[in-house]
């Protein structure tokens, strides 16, 4: 669409926007909304951003294409008594005890109502409050701030592909949740946190871990580690009024030593270890053709995805654990025990830019000894929290190194933090594994058409080539996987990354309300790439000295235990049992699948039977009898399991046998 | 199978001739009010009675075999006097009985094979009997265009529709082009009678020219007034009437495919379709190369889940693809991307169904019912205080009085008309004043009001016009999609404010307020639900202020409806001391014993009326009054 439209009394020349509300944000005029967001569909529900056009009357601007010879008002009478009411209408029925909230200071409808000058709410106070759901590792949902703009139903469902949150209910008691109202912690929700930076109010939060840290600090019994990400050096500074991209580098590890934290170390150390294990595991697969492509799996939220809906891919996954962990798991494993210590004595802190990094530190895989190798993850944010409620003046702090011999880093573990990131750092790596060269440029990834986040580049290797892919957000992962299985598209390697951009936009990272912020932190990482006086893993000393004093070589039996783990499917996401007939000194076990399926074909019946056999036999004290839901048979029901036995299309005429043969002989 | 418009002919020949040879025919209406009364039993009770002289037979019957006659005895859909049910039609003399019990049913029976008439069961008002159905004047200011069929033919048999010209409109059609169907559709004037008025023509004609391959035709029938049933008997009564005018629709837009949204509270009309359904199909009327011509096309049913908010189109095609039904903003007309993103046309059951009618019997005859701008007829659910309660179809711009008095029979219980409500939770509260407003889609809107669906409830003086408002606002309030702030918070805020008036606890400022609120719902919402939900609020507002005031300043519900606004008062001149209500009080508020007479403890009483209702009539001691009496008598 192209001609003028006039904006307050102002002309402007469309020049291709999606709709008036982005033409009259480019007038300065900061036109009120909610439910608009720069990357997401329109939705058109809060109302704010209405304008009065000359021959249509009222119109949501975000919703509307602009056309020509539009004539637009802004702001008038009628329109500011509409805002007006639509903010007091939000606030009555809000938790606004804003003194105690999460989002003070940060919350559009603060300061929307601070901007209105709104000072009374002429309506009803909700008294009933709303359970907040706490049960997730890695965020917080609080239905009582809640204003139903849907952001984060559609970051979900449109960014990510998965569709955790939906509207549930109708009229006043609309609400935003989980399938059935349940908690985060038992739907596929990867936490991946990008709701978050889509929430204009407090109703999703960072579950925060920053109490526990406190609390490390100061037992005196602890030796308390910290590492930090790479994203989080180029986007901290925001939080006290730096510019996005800004590297803040050594004011954090100043500012992390004035907390207390013993030992300081960059978790792009242990990037520099991932990509070796990462590429020796590639460079194995790709030379024997198996398990190909591979995905990278330094991204908690992606190998969670793949988990939930990708099961078949698993074998594919590195089986690299992501790179806070290899550390956490090297200074549990092998660093405390040289410093006289036991794995309980040292507290592991990880500064990530991520929500996911949270429910990947409490896998009951990732732990020494019982101890987890991880013990606390904390966001960029909450380390700026712990930063102003210690009072330190961020912007005054002389800038501090990390300690040694896990605080130095080659560029390609410090690029990690962006899309394309670990890619590179596996081609370097690659690269002089093949040929014994450094080259001088890195490959360039170019976009692939029709595939949006999505870059590739081909490494030629010999007489052939290896063909890499990039891609970040899940929804276009989604896409890239469906291709892949089609053929449409082909490689070798695939990286995911489930933030937009990668980890510069995790879930955990200070706010962002435009790309801007985004493509500055992605420069502000590729700069401190090249301030590295090394650019590739294996040129790290350390890294070199670590493989010779603890690991020996990259992919060795060592090397396994210590830094790489295994999926599980996630498919079906809570495997919770009906108890039918519950014994107290169970011998076997009986599990009858009730799922659609399996109940079409007659598993009531089966349960039914199995309980009147159990009963016969008097052996309700020693069998145990549960319905339990899907066990993927779905076109073979009715399935049975019977210690650990699969059975299949059980029917009730078999049933008297295979009790005897299963149940009853094994009693005897 | 029927494969061209000469078998259809032929068969509309063929079964016509049945027909006349089915002698008596005894019509049980089964519409939902009749059933309700009784009417099933009636039916049985009829059939056995027949069975016994011979099985009755049926058109099919009668067309296999050209020298059998017989006894029909036939359920029909509504046929509109539901107040008056269970009905009972006998042909070939057209003797209408009403208020029919299985008791009656032997002399009906006898009657109707003797040729003779049941006096005792005829419509009787003012003293005036009148034995056939078209002089009641309930009947007689009607016009039935859409309703034609209904209650004269049996609804589930293809062939009785047939022989009232069913599928030959669609016959017709098929031999024009779309361009002329959807000429003749525009030069009609035909207006979409779901509420909004939009030409219907207008409507196909911007779908036609969409280049997709694809499009869809959409029938809605998620008709959820209130006090509503238009849509349901008509789909009951004459299924095939719509389907033919969804397979013109499609013929003229070029879709292949439609379906009818239907309320699956609706099963009688599920039923029906379904059966409609699979006898077109069997009939190749739906289906491939339809009446031996190139055009195919099929329809399935959508059954809806019950929102009301799905009758709004845009949140109708998200709940038929699957997703959670709400509105999305409009453009993109779905005409233009509707349905899985098709152009898609969504057309009202009762639109739909005149589509025959003009095909058939041209522009003129349509523009020769109703006015220029508001052609045609339009039906309406008549309920709420009016002595004939019922379904009714009349031209456009007959007066409300006409509709009300005259066809609606006036106010039930000779008392004084206070208002109509006409469109439903959408509509508008219009008071005496705007009686002899013609019923057209800009005449209701400028007072306030809607055309609506049809849903028509008069109020009088019994009726509290700010309980009116707040029924009404808990209505939409409950079926507010909830994705709009000024919808789903406004409502809210305005029932809150609403019932506060009601209670009793009304504050000065709360007039202003509720106009402030409706009038942002008005302008700021999404979707019409929201847009017209302040309707009922700011016409009771507009006509009814007074009534308002005296909640919120005197404490006082003029119609005495609202409990915490009223008191009851035992006369004492009147009480006889006889101690009934002393007994039935729940809540002991009486005082008083033999010879003693009773008093109303203001206090304790709940306001429930019971010693009203058990004061012996004629004692008439008990009185509500408005207003709250202290103890003592004072107010």
């Amino acid at each position: 669409m192209s001609g003028t439209i006039t904006i307050d009394q102002k002309q402007l020349p469309i020049n291709g926007e999606d709709n008036l509300l982005e033409l009259i944000r480019k007038a300065s005029v900061d036109l009120p909304a909610f439910c608009y967001h720069f990357e997401l569909s329109d939705f058109g529900a809060c109302r704010m951003c209405i304008v009065e056009e000359e021959k249509m009357g009222f119109i949501a601007s975000c919703s509307t294409p602009p056309a020509d010879g539009m004539v637009i008002r802004t702001t008038t009478p009628r329109l500011q008594r509409m805002r007006r009411t639509i903010l007091e209408l939000l606030l009555a029925d809000h938790d606004r005890d804003c003194t105690i909230c999460e989002r003070s200071g940060q919350c559009r409808l603060q300061e929307l109502t601070l901007r209105f000058g709104i000072d009374n709410i002429r309506f009803g106070k909700d008294i009933e409050a709303l359970p907040r759901d706490e049960l997730s590792a890695s965020l917080v949902r609080d239905p009582n701030k809640c204003v139903l703009c849907g952001n984060c139903v559609r970051n979900c469902s449109e960014i990510q592909g998965i569709g955790v949150l939906d509207f549930a209910y109708r009229g006043a008691r609309v609400r935003v949740m989980p399938a059935f109202g349940k908690s985060l912690a038992e739907v596929e929700c990867v936490g991946c946190g990008q709701c978050i930076q889509a929430c204009p109010t407090a109703a999703l939060t960072i579950k925060f871990e920053i109490d526990s840290v406190w609390a490390a600090l100061s037992d005196p019994h602890k030796r308390v580690i910290v590492q930090t990400a790479p994203a989080v050096r180029v986007a901290l500074g925001e939080e006290f009024a730096g510019k996005a991209g800004a590297i803040s580098t050594g004011k954090m590890v100043a500012a992390l030593r004035r907390l207390g934290f013993h030992e300081v170390y960059d978790t792009c150390f242990a990037a520099d270890l991932t990509a070796m294990e990462e590429t020796a595991e590639f460079l194995h697969r790709f030379e024997k053709g198996e398990n190909l492509p591979q995905f990278t799996s330094c991204c908690p939220a992606w190998v969670k995805y793949a988990e939930h809906f990708h099961s078949e891919l698993l074998d594919q996954l590195s089986t690299c654990r992501s790179p806070h962990q290899m550390l956490g798991a090297l200074l549990k494993k092998f660093y405390a025990r040289e410093q006289g210590l036991s794995p309980q004595d040292i507290f592991v802190v990880s500064v990530m830019p991520c929500t996911a990094k949270k429910f990947e530190a409490k896998r009951p895989e990732f732990t020494t000894e019982g101890s987890p190798d991880v013990d606390a993850v904390i966001s960029t944010h909450e380390l700026a929290r712990m930063i102003r409620e210690m009072g330190i003046v961020f912007e005054e702090l002389e800038d501090d190194s990390y300690d040694l011999p896990f605080g130095f880093a080659s560029g390609a573990g410090t690029i990690f933090g962006y899309s394309g990131g670990v890619s590179t750092a596996v081609i370097r790596t690659a690269i002089y594994k093949l040929s014994g060269k450094r080259p001088a440029v890195d490959f360039a990834f170019t976009p692939v058409e029709g595939f949006p986040n999505v870059n590739e580049t081909i490494v030629p290797v010999g007489d052939g080539a290896i063909r890499i892919a990039t891609v970040h957000t899940l929804g276009a992962a989604k896409k890239l996987i469906a291709a892949l299985r089609t053929g449409e598209l082909s490689y070798h390697l695939v990286e995911v990354m489930a933030c937009p951009g990668g980890c510069i936009s995790g879930g955990g990272q200070p706010l962002i309300s435009d790309a801007q912020a985004r493509h500055e932190r992605a420069q502000g990482m590729r700069g401190a790439d090249k301030l590295q006086q090394i650019r590739a893993p294996q040129d790290n000393l350390f890294i070199k000295e670590v493989y010779q004093r603890w690991l020996e070589q990259p992919g060795s039996d060592v090397a396994h235990r210590t830094l790489h783990t295994g999926y599980t499917s996630r498919r079906r996401v809570f495997g919770q049992f009906i108890p039918v007939v519950a014994a107290e000194r169970p011998v076997v076990d009986i599990k009858v699948c009730v799922g659609t399926s399996c109940h079409l074909r007659g598993s009531y019946g089966v349960i039914q039977e199995l309980a009147a056999l159990i009963e016969k036999q008097q052996l309700t004290d020693r069998v145990n009898l549960e319905a339990t839901f899907c066990l993927e048979q779905c076109d073979r029901g009715p399935s049975v399991v019977i210690d650990g036995h699969l059975l299949e299309g059980v029917s009730e005429e078999r049933l008297p046998a295979i009790f005897e043969e299963m149940v009853v002989k094994n009693l005897v | 199978m029927i494969r061209s418009s000469i078998e259809l002919n032929r068969l509309q020949a063929l079964y016509a001739d049945a027909l006349s040879r089915q002698r008596p025919r005894i019509l049980v209406c089964a519409g939902t009010g009749c059933i309700a009364s009784g009417a099933l039993e009636v039916f049985s009770a009829i059939t056995t009675l027949v069975k016994e002289r011979g099985d009755p037979v049926d058109v099919e019957l009668l067309a296999e075999d050209p020298d059998r006659h017989g006894i029909g005895v036939v359920i029909t859909g509504c046929r509109g006097l539901c107040v008056q049910g269970p009905l009972v039609e006998t042909q070939p003399d057209n003797l209408l009985y009403v208020k029919v019990k299985v008791s009656d049913t032997p002399d009906i029976v006898e009657a109707t094979i003797a040729g003779e008439t049941v006096e005792r069961l005829l419509y009787e008002k003012d003293g005036r009997r009148y034995p056939n159905a078209r002089d009641i004047p309930f009947y007689r200011y009607q016009k039935p265009l859409t309703l034609a069929n209904c209650g004269h033919i049996n609804a589930e048999s293809l062939p009785e529709c047939i022989t009232r010209g069913g599928y030959q409109g669609l016959a017709k059609a098929l031999t024009m082009t779309p361009a002329q169907v959807i000429d003749m559709i525009e030069g009609s004037g035909l207006r979409g009678r779901g509420g909004a008025g939009f030409p219907t023509g207008r409507k196909w004609r911007s779908c036609s020219v969409q280049p997709e391959e694809i499009k869809y035709i959409v029938c809605n029938g998620d008709e959820g007034d209130p006090g509503a049933f238009m849509n349901r008997s008509l789909l009951e009564a004459d299924p095939h009437r719509v389907l033919e005018g969804m397979l013109i629709g499609a013929y003229a837009i070029g879709a292949r495919q439609g379906y009818i949204y239907v309320r699956a509270e609706y099963p009688l009309a599920v039923t029906r379709l379904r059966r409609a359904i699979n006898d077109a199909k069997q009939e190749g009327l739906i289906g491939d190369g339809i009446l031996g011509s190139d055009f195919s096309c099929q329809i399935d049913i959508a059954e809806g889940a019950g929102a009301f908010v799905c009758g709004e189109e845009t949140a109708m095609m998200a709940a038929m693809a699957g997703r959670r039904g709400m509105p999305r903003r409009r453009p993109p007309f779905p005409a233009i991307s509707g349905l899985l993103g098709k152009p898609t046309i969504i057309n009202n059951v009762e639109t739909l169904a005149h589509v025959p009618g003009i095909i058939l019997n041209g522009i003129d005859w349509f523009r020769s019912f109703g006015t220029p701008t508001n052609p045609g007829t339009k039906t309406f659910a008549l309920a709420g205080k009016v002595n004939n309660t019922g379904l009714v179809e009349i031209p456009l711009g007959l007066t409300i009085r006409e509709l009300i008095f005259d066809i609606g029979g006036g106010i039930e219980g000779g008392k004084a008309f206070k208002a109509v409500q006409i469109g439903g939770p959408s509509g508008g509260c219009l008071p005496e004043t705007h009686l002899d407003y013609g019923i057209d889609y800009e005449s209701l809107t400028s007072a306030g009001a809607i055309m609506g669906s049809g849903g028509l409830v008069v109020l009088n003086e019994d009726d509290c016009m700010v309980e009116t408002a707040r029924y009404f606002m808990k209505f939409t309030q409950n079926e507010s999609c909830g994705k709009c702030v000024p919808c789903r918070e406004g409502t809210k805020r305005m029932l809150e404010i609403l019932t506060r008036i009601t209670t009793g606890y009304g504050r000065e400022e709360d007039i202003d307020l509720l106009e402030e609120v409706a009038a942002t719902v008005k302008d700021g919402s999404l979707c019409a639900l929201g847009k017209t939900a302040p309707n009922p609020v700011l016409t009771t507002l507009r006509y009814f202020r007074d009534e308002y005031i005296a909640h919120i300043c005197e404490r006082k519900c003029p119609a005495r409806v609202c409990p915490p606004l009223i008191s009851y008062y035992i006369v004492p001149d009147k009480c006889k001391a006889c101690m009934i209500c002393l007994r039935k009080c729940p809540v002991e508020a009486i005082t008083g014993g033999k010879k003693e007479v009773h008093v109303i403890d203001q206090d304790k009483c709940d306001r429930c009326g019971v010693c009203l209702s058990v004061c012996p009539e004629k004692f008439g001691a008990v009185e509500c009054i408005p207003g709250r009496l202290n103890n003592g008598g004072e107010k």
